[in-house]
């Protein structure tokens, strides 16, 4: 089956599978999936069981309560069908996708489920899972994303990981991982709980740690208020703040470049790979946290993470063949630095300012898990500094221009210009303010010629942009030798040249003008010529040095187990338990362990 | 530092155009000139009548006029680009050839052309003292023209490694200064690189069985689809059919004083008569000859094949071979020794591609023999020279660790121990060779063991002053 064309794009209007209400402080996400809603044809939504377009409502609507809704304090999901929340991901959808298409499905609800985490450790919207009947698999799964579960005790209701006996895959959007690692279920139950098709019902549930408590349905909607309420007393969020409204983004694709209002990507399919451009902000610099507010989504650091996020989403899920990311940024490090610092400084007192940081965080953890070759080329004009160095550091490799290019101004100029006349209206857009900085700063420097490429470390670099292992990046660059990051924290806020980001090991290669096309060109060339599954492990392997999570545990142990079941035949083979579910015929399985 | 690169360094690959290029080769020109001064011949000279490359048209390549030495123009040749090239073999056949790098074979590429740079320096140092003992002028001339071009071989190479692999392959190209042959720390890549040539035989003997190696590792570039690796071989072929020339005509001229000496005093023991004997002659050739054919590599190369198939290295004259040039399907037989036998063995052609090249280096060298052997049948000399058996004295490949006697007999170590004396030069053989070079500096004027040549250089007369000191 050919895949479609998958668009991250909707908003509460076009939902068709959940609802959002609100009721004071507290909002529902109430699940009523439309059987008839699949995003690709061949199954049916039966059960609240969902499929990519289920979980992309799910992704924007949790995005939309923090920022939209800043005066939700606890968000309750339940199931809006009678006696089920929700039976998880759609198994005749898994059986019928490739694998590339599962493995991004996986991931992508992986991504999810940790914003929903993400929220309630961060946000102060503490996240309840109502089990109003059945939960299981990828249902349970999702109560487990949230703080609390309560179970409804009717006698029937169960919650369950039937995926091991039934389908002979993995609960693999972090219900093993956080059975045992969050909610401290002992190992041997929970070898029990995931091997039993029918689940764990009442207060077996309870006693196993599987949920927090039970509740007769009598006084079910009741508990689930009551608990929703304290969860919300208990929320640091500022009373009366008004949210900011998150329009639609304004995307404009022409054949294979796609230009957003702060990033940019040029498909290169000849090359297998993107071109990715990051432009710093260009309006002026917030005087004050009204003014951030008034700007809203047209706020350069929210408006950059908002268009990051969805190219990230859409490369991932609808380009795999382009397997190498080349990212660039664009623009004035002062002014980087300028609105780093209005960040700081209402952070702690601003929701919408801490908002923006853990999304912007959450993007980059996105990159970090992204299975693609990341390259940063980081030249004269750039802005690599303090929250977009974060975009480097998130890099396989970084290469940094040594000086200038002698015959330099005409690249990426000239690919402008190129560009323009093909769509001078879209291009105009991003790349003529690139160029407006790009000769600010060139009048900056007094000599009106452009300056080499340099990098600056900020405060973002040492532990506000933490990766899912806990660390910044830089600690887990510098796993190794953790006195270097600290004399690192010395050299904040000083420009840094590529000599210097090499002797200090913040960038991998720094070509000089002479080198630096060729290195370049073969590197990409290179890179482009080994086996991406190879490169997808290996990258995945390295990136992540340090201390395990429970998020790196469900990115790499159990996704990567998930992944190679997905490939084995007891699962995906023509007897295989997962293409065989609801056949009536019984899988048959090679029994020899590997 | 500014150059005036036409002049300094004449090239065809508009080197004055090519600012990066320029940058590169400034750094690397005074190391090769260090080099040059500290491993280059050791006889101090005046300036050599030599031949100077200035262009790659037919005027241009073999231009003559004396140089100081450190002065020689060492210049970067390509043979003229053929617009409509295409890759001739492997699974790129058809395709036009590249003009860059491409990133998928960068590790590949680089490799080869730094094992063949590696070579050409190499021999320079090989042979920096024999110009203590030149047995002419002529020779000596001989000697520095090759020596020059082993130096210009090297620029061709290093011109492949600046304009085309970027930091790495400059890395590289200083790395090639790095590497002296027989240096304890740093040796030169391949084994038989790593040894002196004592003497003007040996070097005759170099020139022509291991230069004549060089010829064949060329001819395989030559045909690659990396066109500007494939037209710098083009052109270095030109030069190093001068380097063979050498080589023949070396040996030509010892054999016929051989043979003189054996006719005049009617015996074979020609060495206190101040000649060398014809058996040392046959050792010398035994000895180059088996170890020229090491430098193919083991009979069997997955690398190769990978090479091939790529389209990084072709066979000898690949395209005027008449089969399917992917060779998916073909079957080679090679040699080795099965229970204590010489047996066939059939093999996957792809793999066997440094046996179908050897088979052609070892044709080429028969040629010189049945010439040499014509000398002596001129002078009524019935023995006759010959090349040794394929396994004789191997390192490398399926014979390396069996004794096999020059006329293909397998024995045991003992055995073959007891007859090496008879084989190979002893220290005995290699002294009296060593004391009969003596240096003769005097125009027209030739030592004793070996003939005159029957013509000077450039139409120059024997007597011409073709070194002054």
């Amino acid at each position: 089956m050919s895949q479609p064309e998958v668009s991250f794009d909707t908003e509460p209007g076009r939902y068709r599978h959940l609802r959002l209400e609100f009721d004071g402080e507290i909002a529902r996400i109430v699940l009523r999936v439309d059987e008839s809603g699949g995003l690709v044809p061949g199954y049916e939504l039966k059960l609240n069981s969902y499929d990519l377009g289920v979980d992309i409502e799910l992704y924007d609507a949790v995005q939309r309560l923090r920022f939209e809704h800043p005066e939700v304090r606890a968000v309750v999901v339940t199931g809006g069908l009678e006696k089920v929340f929700c039976a998880g991901a759609n198994i005749r959808m898994l059986a019928q996708s490739e694998h590339s298409w599962k493995v991004n499905f996986c991931k992508f609800t992986n991504e999810t489920r940790n914003g929903i985490e993400d929220a309630t450790a961060h946000s102060g919207q503490t996240y309840l899972a109502a089990v109003n009947g059945t939960a299981a698999g990828g249902g349970y799964e999702l109560a487990l994303a949230c703080d609390q579960i309560i179970l409804i005790d009717d006698g029937s209701s169960a919650v369950s990981l039937p995926e091991v006996p039934l389908l002979a895959v993995l609960p693999g959007t972090g219900g093993l991982t956080r059975v045992v690692d969050k909610r401290g279920v002992r190992k041997d139950l929970a070898d029990v709980f995931a091997t039993r098709s029918e689940g764990v019902r009442g207060r077996t549930a309870v006693e196993w740690r599987l949920v927090d408590e039970t509740a007769p349905r009598s006084r079910f909607a009741e508990t689930v208020r009551q608990r929703a309420a304290e969860a919300a007393a208990r929320s640091t969020r500022p009373a009366g703040a008004e949210g900011i409204a998150l329009p639609a983004l304004q995307r404009s694709q022409t054949g294979d470049t796609i230009v957003y209002s702060t990033v940019r990507a040029d498909l290169d399919r000849a090359n297998g790979l993107v071109e990715i451009t990051v432009y710093g902000p260009r309006h002026d610099i917030p005087e004050s946290p009204e003014r951030i507010h008034e700007l809203g989504a047209d706020f350069w650091p929210l408006a950059m993470t908002r268009e990051l996020d969805d190219l990230i989403l859409r490369l991932r899920t609808n380009e795999l063949e382009l397997g190498t990311w080349v990212l660039r940024t664009e623009g004035d490090i002062d002014r980087v630095l300028a609105f780093e610092r209005v960040l700081a400084e209402y952070g702690r007192t601003d929701w919408l300012v801490n908002e923006i940081r853990h999304y912007f965080k959450r993007t980059l953890k996105r990159l970090d898990v992204t299975s693609r070759s990341l390259i940063a080329l980081i030249e004269p004009g750039g802005c690599f500094a303090g929250p977009l160095l974060e975009l480097a550091l998130a890099c396989d490799r970084q290469y940094m221009l040594d000086g200038l290019l002698q015959e330099d101004e005409p690249t990426r100029t000239a690919l402008a210009a190129d560009d323009e006349e093909r769509d001078p209206a879209r291009i105009a857009l991003a790349v003529d303010d690139g160029q407006r900085d790009r000769a600010r700063s060139a009048l900056a420097s007094g000599d009106g010629e452009r300056e080499p490429a340099r990098i600056v470390l900020t405060a973002s670099n040492f532990g506000s942009l933490p990766m899912g292992n806990g660390l910044s990046r830089l600690a887990s660059r510098f796993h190794g030798d953790p006195d270097h990051v600290a004399k690192l924290h010395l050299e904040a806020g000083r420009r840094i040249d590529a000599a210097e980001a090499l002797e200090k090991g913040l960038v991998t290669f720094a070509p000089d003008d002479l080198d630096w096309e060729d290195e370049i060109r073969i590197a990409l060339e290179e890179r482009a010529s080994l086996s991406p599954d190879a490169l997808t492990a290996m990258e995945a392997n390295l990136r992540f040095a340090g201390p395990e999570t429970m998020e790196t545990k469900i990115f790499a142990r159990l996704t990567a187990w998930q992944n190679w079941i997905f490939n084995r035949p007891n699962a995906a083979g023509p007897e295989g338990a997962l293409r065989l579910y609801g056949t009536g015929r019984r899988a048959a399985f090679d029994r020899r362990r590997v | 530092m500014s150059i005036d690169y036409t002049e300094r360094i004449p090239n065809n690959v508009d080197l004055s155009g090519d600012r990066r290029l320029q940058r590169a080769l400034e750094s690397w020109q005074p190391r090769f000139l260090r080099w040059w001064g500290e491993m280059g011949p050791t006889l101090p000279t005046q300036d050599v009548y030599l031949r100077t490359a200035i262009d790659v048209g037919r005027e241009g390549w073999a231009h003559f006029g004396h140089v100081a030495l450190p002065e020689y123009r060492w210049g970067i040749f390509l043979a003229e680009r053929d617009p409509d090239r295409r890759i001739a073999f492997g699974q790129n056949m058809g395709r036009p050839v590249w003009q860059q790098v491409p990133g998928e074979y960068r590790a590949e590429l680089q490799r080869l052309i730094v094992v063949q740079g590696d070579t050409e320096p190499a021999s320079v140092e090989q042979q920096r003292r024999l110009g203590l003992s030149a047995p002419s002028l002529y020779d000596l001339r001989n000697l520095f023209q090759v020596n020059v071009e082993e130096g210009r071989h090297l620029w061709a190479m290093v011109y492949l490694l600046h304009a085309y692999f970027g930091r790495t392959g400059r890395d590289e190209a200083d790395a090639l200064l790095l590497r002296n042959s027989g240096s304890e720390d740093s040796p030169r890549i391949l084994g038989a690189f790593n040894e002196e040539t004592p003497d003007w035989l040996s070097f005759y003997m170099f020139t022509y069985f291991t230069d004549r190696d060089g010829k064949y590792q060329l001819g395989t570039l030559k045909e690659s689809a990396f066109d500007p690796l494939s037209r710098t071989c083009e052109f270095m072929l030109k030069e190093e059919a001068h380097h063979m020339f050498v080589g023949t005509t070396g040996v030509d001229r010892v054999v016929e004083r051989t043979a003189q000496l054996m006719r005049e005093h009617n015996t074979d023991d020609i060495g206190r008569f101040g000649g060398i004997p014809l058996d040392v002659i046959q050792k010398y050739v035994n000895f180059h000859y088996s170890v020229s054919l090491d430098l193919f590599g083991g009979e069997t190369s997955t690398n190769v094949a990978n090479y091939f198939t790529a389209g990084l290295k072709g066979r000898w004259q690949e395209e005027r071979r008449g089969d399917d040039h992917l060779l998916t399907e073909a079957v080679a037989t090679v040699q080795h020794v099965e229970n204590g036998r010489i047996a066939n063995l059939r093999l996957p052609a792809l793999t066997a591609l440094n046996a179908d090249l050897r088979g052609e280096y070892i044709a080429d060298c028969g040629t010189g023999i049945t010439r040499w052997n014509r000398i002596l049948t001129g002078h009524g000399i019935d023995a006759a020279l010959h090349l040794p058996h394929i396994g004789f004295n191997r390192q490398v490949g399926a014979f390396a660790g069996h004794h096999v006697t020059p006329d293909g007999r397998i024995l045991d170590r003992v055995a073959w121990e007891a007859g090496r004396d008879r084989w190979l030069p002893t220290p005995d053989d290699k002294t009296h060779v060593l004391s009969l070079m003596r240096p003769v500096y005097e125009p027209g004027k030739i030592a004793a063991w070996v003939a005159p040549p029957r013509n000077g250089i450039n139409n120059r007369p024997l007597d011409y002053e073709y070194v002054h000191f």
